[in-house]
């Protein structure tokens, strides 16, 4: 069993929701990822979503396109993000780590390799946003066949044929995106989310986070109560902009954010 | 090593997944996939429906004004001394340049399509005014994106864009040029996906567009391959056409894939020049990788983030290029050269003194490579460039390179 569905069966037997919090790696410098790693942990972080910056982040909004501009000022390569995951797992071996990013730096460094160096440090998935599993032939087994989870995308323009394709090709978790927009656009219909993630559980076995437009404890909640777990990237993200320069602050910042979106999802167990 | 190309292999090209080769294919997150395969679905339904091909054809006459001349250029050919050089003339064009083959064809689709709201993206500016022209035509909203940088440096473009009716959106991200703009269309596109079409400008994105962009410029080769044969009394011996994301190109080139003696030149932005890094010439100093879409020949640093580029020419000013130019390239039917700023500009100027004909700047490169190859061929061989537009919107970039205020 993966860690990743270690962890997910372990809170389906709680009766609890994941929450998977997202930042990019490097940002707002790459020595402080390792440590904002810790902290998300400890405000109560099921899995660690950890993106790999990219030059021309086509499915992100302004705040992650932002992200990825500050920590590539800093020269940010994915072989630093995999040794700031190395770091992180000096100190915990229990957390999930899913490198999120895009397909080219990874196409850059060469699969086989990136797939050796992930499982060398402890990463547990990946998630490729511009890989439809259509185009993921020659890259998915390179990971599967290391016991490295395969994360893949459902949209609301997804139809049923391809999300049980799609689930077919995935491990872990698929993580459905609540709105059609980039990160960080608009507000999610909660009631929609429920409809369409009702569904894709009908059509799959496997748990489903949601992401996108999850911005407080209240649409934790509310996302929480109709999926496996929740996915906040942008709001933590533009918290560590506006904390960029002072460290410490920003721990407490993103803790503040991050603990009562737990303490929400928690609050749903009964 | 160059194959030879069948008809059988053209069938194929690209396959059933948008593939050309190694290159092309669908690489876009998941939101867009089912608006793409729809848009490929009715892509292939549509071009053999005889009503829309019949459409296409009365406007690319009647509005376009096609078939555009080829012209032999008599001073031009003796001022190179040697092979003789003609000039199809996508200048001559309403809206002065090739692009607007393509946006009739895709704004049809759009009609048929039920799509009311139009996106571009835009370089140089005239995809952008094709785009605008078109949707002005259909009584369509559109929303063109461009590069901030290129928002200053083609101003007269952005200002016809306006009079049409079209709201041009200035991208401050990333580098501020061309593929920034693409990136914000996809953004807008991923957004609005409902009710909006998204016109890609060139060969380039994901399938389908490569396979319409090309089916929708290749007017400009088959008018060219009968011009020729009536006119020059054979088959041209070379082509020659400017690279940015290649539509012209491939337009141009794509009627001739099985016709081995016709040897093809895509003309890259050397900037600079190679060596000094500051160019656009992914084909001849980039490596493969992914990008908008598509796998392609990218310009990329070690860690595969995508480098800044430099053209004296908007349009060209991209670091990504059409998924068929890479597969072109790699089996050897196709040669991709480059030539540098100030050897278009010098393309430039003896186009428009010597045969009273002004092309737009990233033409400019394909007519400095074609005088050199001219150059080095004998009298009785044939050389067409294709004139891919006109020079009026670099008026003012040429003016500021002569250090002149208008």
């Amino acid at each position: 069993m993966s860690r990743i569905e270690g962890v997910l069966k372990a809170l389906k037997g709680q009766g609890r929701k994941a929450l998977i919090p997202y930042i990019t790696a490097g940002d707002p410098a790459p020595d402080q990822t390792v440590d904002l790693m810790h902290t998300l942990v400890a405000a109560g972080a099921d899995i660690i979503e950890l993106g790999v910056p990219f030059s021309d982040p086509m499915a992100d909004g302004p705040v992650i396109q932002l992200a990825c501009e500050r920590a590539l000022v800093h020269g940010t390569s994915l072989r630093q993000v995999l040794a700031m995951v190395k770091t992180f797992r000096e100190t915990n071996d229990t957390t999930p780590v899913v490198l999120m990013g895009y397909l080219n730096p990874m196409e850059a460094m060469g699969f086989e390799v990136f797939a050796d160096a992930s499982v060398d440090a402890g990463v547990d998935g990946i998630l490729t946003v511009d890989l439809p599993p259509e185009e993921a032939d020659n890259v998915a087994p390179l990971f599967s066949a290391r016991h490295l989870d395969v994360i893949f995308l459902l949209a609301p323009t997804t139809t049923d044929d391809r999300i049980r394709a799609i689930s077919e090709h995935s491990s872990g978790y698929v993580y459905y995106v609540s709105i059609k927009g980039v990160t960080g656009s608009a507000k999610i219909n909660v009631d929609e989310v429920a409809a369409k993630v009702q569904h894709i559980h009908n059509l799959t076995a496997l748990p489903v986070g949601v992401g996108f437009g999850i911005r407080d404890a209240e649409t934790a909640a509310a996302v929480g109560k109709v999926s496996d777990g929740v996915i906040v990237g942008s709001v933590l993200v533009d918290t560590i902009a506006r904390n960029q320069n002072n460290p410490a602050q920003l721990n407490q910042a993103l803790t503040d954010l991050l603990h009562p979106m737990r303490e929400a999802l928690d609050g749903l167990a009964s | 090593m160059s194959i030879k190309l069948t008809e059988e292999m053209l069938a194929m090209l690209p396959d059933t997944r948008g593939h050309f080769g190694d290159y092309g294919g669908r690489f876009v997150s998941e939101t867009l996939m089912d608006s793409l395969m729809t848009l490929e679905r009715e892509y292939l339904r549509l071009k053999k429906d005889p009503d829309f091909q019949a459409q296409f054809d009365f406007d690319l006459a009647h509005y376009v004004g096609r078939p555009s001349p080829l012209y032999f250029a008599e001073r031009l050919t003796k001022a190179a001394g040697g092979a003789q050089i003609w000039l199809k003339r996508e200048d001559l064009n309403h809206t002065g340049a090739h692009k607007i083959n393509n946006t009739i064809g895709q704004a049809l689709l759009a009609s048929f399509l039920g799509k009311t709201r139009i996106i571009a993206e835009t370089g140089a500016g005239q995809h952008g005014v094709a785009t605008a022209t078109v949707c002005a035509r259909l009584g369509l909203e559109c929303h063109v994106f461009m590069g901030a940088e290129d928002v200053q440096r083609q101003s007269l473009n952005v200002f016809r864009m306006k009079l049409l009716g079209a709201e041009v959106h200035a991208v401050e991200s990333g580098t501020r040029t061309l593929k920034d703009a693409m990136n914000e269309a996809m953004r807008d596109w991923v957004t609005n996906v409902d009710d909006t079409f998204y016109i890609i400008g060139t060969v380039a994105g994901p399938h389908p567009y490569p396979l319409l962009v090309r089916d929708f410029q290749s007017v400009i080769g088959r008018e060219t391959r009968a011009q020729c044969l009536s006119q020059a009394g054979k088959l041209p011996d070379a082509l020659v056409a400017c690279v940015g994301g290649g539509s012209n190109a491939i337009g141009m080139f794509y009627p001739f894939y099985t016709d081995e003696s016709v040897e093809f030149y895509g003309v890259e932005a050397g900037g600079l020049g190679l060596e000094t890094g500051k160019h656009a010439a992914p084909l001849s100093a980039g490596r493969p990788g992914v990008l908008h879409g598509n796998r392609t020949y990218l310009m990329e640093d070690e860690n595969g983030q995508i480098a800044g580029t430099h053209s004296v020419s908007a349009g060209l000013d991209y670091p990504g290029v059409g998924p068929e130019h890479s597969w072109l390239k790699d089996i050897g039917r196709a040669h991709y050269v480059s030539v540098t700023d100030d050897e278009a500009m010098d393309g430039f100027r003896k186009l428009t003194r010597i045969e009273g004909i002004m092309p737009a700047l990233e033409t400019a490169h394909a007519v400095a490579y074609a005088m050199k190859l001219a150059s080095e061929m004998s009298e009785d061989k044939v050389i067409v460039i294709n004139v891919s537009g006109r020079g009026d919107k670099d008026i003012h970039t040429v003016a500021q390179l002569d250090g002149i205020e208008l």
